[in-house]
């Protein structure tokens, strides 16, 4: 059984980096579009960080959180985005696509998690080199703050992303699923990309009221990218944050595949 | 001209189909609005009563934001530019190279058609958030005022369609104008006043900003609005504005007839 496991563990690996190397080989056509989206991503990083430069040129905190620890929080809320766009937005994105011409059909018939091809089928490299800006301009804020980051810390952080990252893909996947009731999704799912503005705000900053509940405990814009930021600066008072970020994270994956399934049972093709 | 004006009408129709599409897109852009809100509110919080950032009461830079967001329901440019530059790669404008109508003409009208409903779709929720927020929400102080801004606004959303279209021909010279657009579109966000009101910037850079194009898209129509600018200033303004637009359109008909020129007619 354990072998089995292992198995096919090792299959998909192998099939994500096929995955992988087509998309880059594809994106290497065209090397100059390649190098533009990276400049895009890049200047809009960089519009961010200018709108928090002129805050600070008018105040020396926010809600508690000092200038670098807010540019801490936007370089690891720009990972974390990009760990998204890397991995699943685009295909995301396309699956209302697959839906509406009826080429899902297609992976249907291949013998391999139908959920796992449609989510990963294209890697986005250029934004690697984005995600790893983020976290230069993350570790630039620690060493102003001079904070060092011990292993252990470093280790919860990755945790941390691993979860919200879990978070945004599952209900990026949850409102492109809605695309096979409503046909037409991808203004949906554009729609979430204005979510990731929240996700780069001090969460002491927000009053207590509907609009903090939502965006903690349903949609936890305010936690995925405040919480690794906090244990990172020692702000993290007790694990309370932390554990209730994993929690949804479980919470956001069983949903979206629940939905996933019940999606897939009452599928009809539209090709024939 | 009656042409147009069916060009109008099919345009109004065709939008209709996206009003739930428009309705997401409407609510879904108040998030991070209401986001940067609380930050403000934060900020003045953490300033102590009275506060003041540049010349702002925690009031008046609220009512900015609030109608930054009218204006740009009013003037932003949605699928237009996809549109054009679509056209341009799929041969779709040979035809009108052939039939006697005018392709910028046409746009326009399809800008100004998609601009109604979805402001008038967008006007929805917008007004539940100036409801919501009715302690902040300033009307103009007078009809003359209203008379000036509307104007602005008109010329506004000329200048940024103008603008629009103009990237759009791009398409006429490279495979794929997105990339463009989007940096173009990242200059225009920052610089035009949507994330901030530029006279809280150094006035040096406030300065500079003054001598592009951008200040014109949605600073300078809400600037007016709430009587931030006034007398001769707004006047001078109103002309600085007026000459931006023809100069936009001059240059969006010069493109286009350089682009015409290379033009293949892909696909026929």
């Amino acid at each position: 059984m354990r072998i089995g496991i292992m198995h096919q563990l090792r299959r998909y690996a192998s099939l994500y980096g096929a995955l992988c190397r087509i998309s880059l080989v594809q994106e290497m056509m065209f090397k100059v579009n390649f190098s533009l989206w990276i400049l895009v991503e890049t200047l809009w990083f960089a519009l961010q960080l200018a709108f928090m430069g002129v805050l600070y040129e008018h105040t020396d905190q926010i809600a508690g959180w000092t200038k670098w620890e807010v540019i801490a929080l936007s370089g690891a809320s720009q990972f974390l985005m990009q760990l998204v766009s890397i991995t699943v937005m685009t295909n995301l994105t396309n699956l209302s696509e697959l839906i509406r011409t009826g080429k899902l059909d297609f992976f249907l018939l291949l013998p391999v998690n139908t959920r796992f091809l449609i989510s990963t089928r294209k890697f986005e490299a250029g934004n690697v080199f984005n995600a790893l800006l983020g976290l230069a301009v993350l570790g630039y804020a620690l060493s102003r703050l001079g904070v060092t980051p011990s292993v252990l810390q470093m280790a919860g952080f990755a945790l941390l992303c691993a979860a919200g990252l879990v978070i945004h893909y599952s209900l990026m996947f949850l409102l492109a699923i809605i695309a096979f009731w409503t046909v037409r999704a991808q203004g949906i799912v554009w729609g979430y990309y204005n979510l990731f503005n929240i996700a780069r705000l001090p969460d002491g900053a927000i009053p207590r009221g509907v609009f903090k509940a939502v965006f903690t405990f349903v949609l936890p814009m305010l936690l995925v990218s405040n919480v690794p930021v906090k244990l990172l600066t020692d702000r993290l008072h007790s694990p309370g944050e932390g554990v209730v970020l994993l929690l949804l994270a479980l919470v956001c994956l069983a949903v979206s595949e629940w939905v996933w399934r019940r999606a897939m049972r009452q599928y009809t093709s539209a090709s024939s | 001209m009656a042409k147009y004006l069916h060009v109008l009408s099919i345009g109004i129709q065709n939008t209709l189909v996206y009003r739930v599409n428009f309705l997401f897109r409407a609510v879904f852009g108040l998030v991070p609005l209401m986001g940067t809100l609380f930050v403000w509110q934060a900020i003045y919080a953490g300033k102590g009563p009275d506060a003041m950032v540049g010349a702002y009461t925690l009031q008046a830079m609220v009512s900015y934001y609030l109608v930054v967001t009218f204006v740009d329901a009013l003037t932003a440019v949605a699928e237009d530019d996809w549109q054009i530059a679509a056209d341009i790669k799929d041969g779709a404008i040979s035809q009108f190279l052939l039939k006697p109508m005018d392709y910028l003409t046409y746009r326009l009208c399809l800008y100004l058609s998609g601009r109604t409903i979805y402001t008038a779709v967008a006007l929805v929720p917008v007004a539940l958030f100036a409801v919501y927020l009715r302690e902040y929400f300033l009307l103009p102080a007078d009809a003359l005022t209203t008379v000036l801004f509307s104007l602005s606004l008109v010329l506004a959303a000329l200048l940024q369609f103008f603008l629009a279209y103009t990237m759009a021909l791009l398409a006429f010279w490279v495979l794929d104008v997105s990339t463009f657009i989007f940096i173009q579109f990242a200059f225009e966000y920052i610089c035009s006043g949507h994330l901030f009101p530029l006279d809280i910037l150094p006035p040096a850079l406030s300065r500079a900003l003054q001598c592009t194009p951008y200040p014109y898209l949605c600073y300078f129509p809400a600037a007016v609005y709430l009587g931030r600018v006034s007398g001769e200033a707004l006047v001078q303004g109103l002309f600085i504005q007026a000459a931006w637009v023809a100069g936009a359109f001059a240059l969006a008909r010069w493109v286009w007839s350089r682009g015409i020129r290379r033009y293949s007619a892909a696909g026929g």
